[in-house]
């Protein structure tokens, strides 16, 4: 399958990154890009749960109820992983203070709540059949909700100021300090004593069996695809209600 | 020597930031194994006896051929095990659906003043294999059955 160019974007053809951080640079490509996320991420998504739901076979010791691993593991990898581009945003928007980055700060928070969500209401309704409790208070659920309320506190921070700037400085912060409980989450069920069972996916190879492991993989790269495209369309968001913002400002000193 | 710029100084200050938070994190790790551990094992039991009416979780396999009832069919009796020390449960309520031999488990209860364990809360643990049934079966059949011999 090919598909068309995504128009002119002088930027993916030269190796400086750079030309990335114009923002209307950005824009452009971000608006271009955005639908084919959206779309592709979707349509990922569904094929992969899909065939996790009707053709995936039941697990051996679980039965169907397996099957909400579709859901709750690729919500899991990307709530961490979309943490880490948060905390990468927020040391980025620190050292160089471009725009673009705190931006990219205010726009992944929710998105990455959202999937921390749904990581910990999936796994509430696996643990109920599986381990016979909605939950317990083990090194890897606490730690990850640790992370879902991390979000939150740098969502709150964000608006915790009147001046944004400083309101967004502080939940920079708090993003770049939080990454501590990334290696927690990671390494809770290898090193603690926890409900929750180790990893099945490791460097060394998986313990899925392989037609459980390819609608997983697919899931996967939906959600990988949605969390990026879901990020840009909040932040051609926040670049338009800035834009707004201005132009109010600059129509308001005109009247004044 | 030069004088680094501002933004080099802060690309410099973030990133050992950035380094210490996550060793901070690998640090925690090794740092609360005792504390932050969910359940104790046969062994840590039998190297540290808790005493008569304090609730622990106890963690560990259920050991092969140890499952059984008591005579009224209420009490579910079984040990358990992390191959290196066995402690023998009994437990009387619902029982769920993944309990099984060879399969963790973590009890909540205390020991009664003869030193038997009585669970008060049963909670089966899955291990990280996930294959189809027939899979299971053959594995089974060439004498390699899930969950023996593994520690949880």
């Amino acid at each position: 399958m090919r598909f068309p160019v995504l128009g002119p974007i002088p930027a993916m053809a030269a190796p400086d990154l750079h030309a990335l951080a114009n923002p209307l640079r950005f824009q452009r490509f971000a608006t271009a890009l955005t639908p084919w996320l959206l779309v592709l991420g979707l349509a990922f998504m569904t094929v992969g749960i899909w065939r996790g739901l009707f053709f995936a076979p039941p697990d051996y010791l679980q039965g169907e109820t397996v099957r909400i691993l579709y859901i709750h593991v690729p919500s899991a990898w990307f709530a961490m992983g979309g943490y880490l581009g948060m905390a990468l945003a927020a040391l980025a928007a620190m050292v160089w203070k471009h725009p673009l980055a705190a931006l990219s700060v205010r726009a992944i928070a929710p998105v990455g709540a959202l999937f921390a969500a749904i990581c910990l209401i999936t796994g509430s309704i696996w643990g109920r059949p599986t381990w016979g409790t909605w939950w317990v208070w083990d090194g890897r659920l606490t730690s990850m909700l640790v992370l879902f309320l991390l979000y939150l506190g740098v969502i709150a921070l964000i608006h915790s100021h009147d001046d944004k700037a400083r309101g967004l400085k502080m939940a920079g912060y708090l993003a770049i300090v939080g990454t501590l409980n990334l290696p927690i989450i990671k390494f809770s069920v290898e090193k603690w004593n926890t409900l929750h069972q180790p990893a099945s996916i490791r460097l060394s190879g998986s313990s899925i069996h392989p037609d459980m492991l390819q609608p997983l993989l697919l899931s996967a790269l939906g959600f990988l695809l949605l969390f990026a495209g879901l990020v840009l369309v909040r932040m051609r968001t926040l670049i338009a209600e800035q834009r707004l913002e201005m132009r109010a400002m600059r129509r308001a000193a005109r009247a004044g | 020597m030069a004088v680094a710029k501002p933004k080099q100084q802060r690309l410099v200050l973030a990133l050992a930031a950035l380094a210490v938070m996550v060793a901070a994190g690998i640090v925690a790790i090794f740092a609360l194994q005792d504390t932050a551990a969910y359940f104790k094992a046969p062994s840590d039991i039998a190297a540290e006896p808790p005493a008569p009416g304090q609730t622990i979780r106890l963690g560990g396999l259920v050991k092969a051929g140890s499952v059984g009832r008591s005579a009224d069919g209420l009490v579910l009796n079984f040990t358990v095990t992390d191959m290196k020390a066995d402690t023998p449960v009994s437990y009387r309520g619902i029982v769920p659906d993944l309990f099984r031999e060879n399969q963790g488990v973590i009890a909540t209860g205390s020991f009664d003043a003869s030193g038997h364990f009585v669970a008060r809360e049963l909670l089966a643990k899955h291990d990280e294999n996930y294959m189809p049934p027939e899979v299971a079966k053959a594995l089974e059949k060439n004498g390699h059955p899930m969950g023996a011999g593994r520690p949880t």
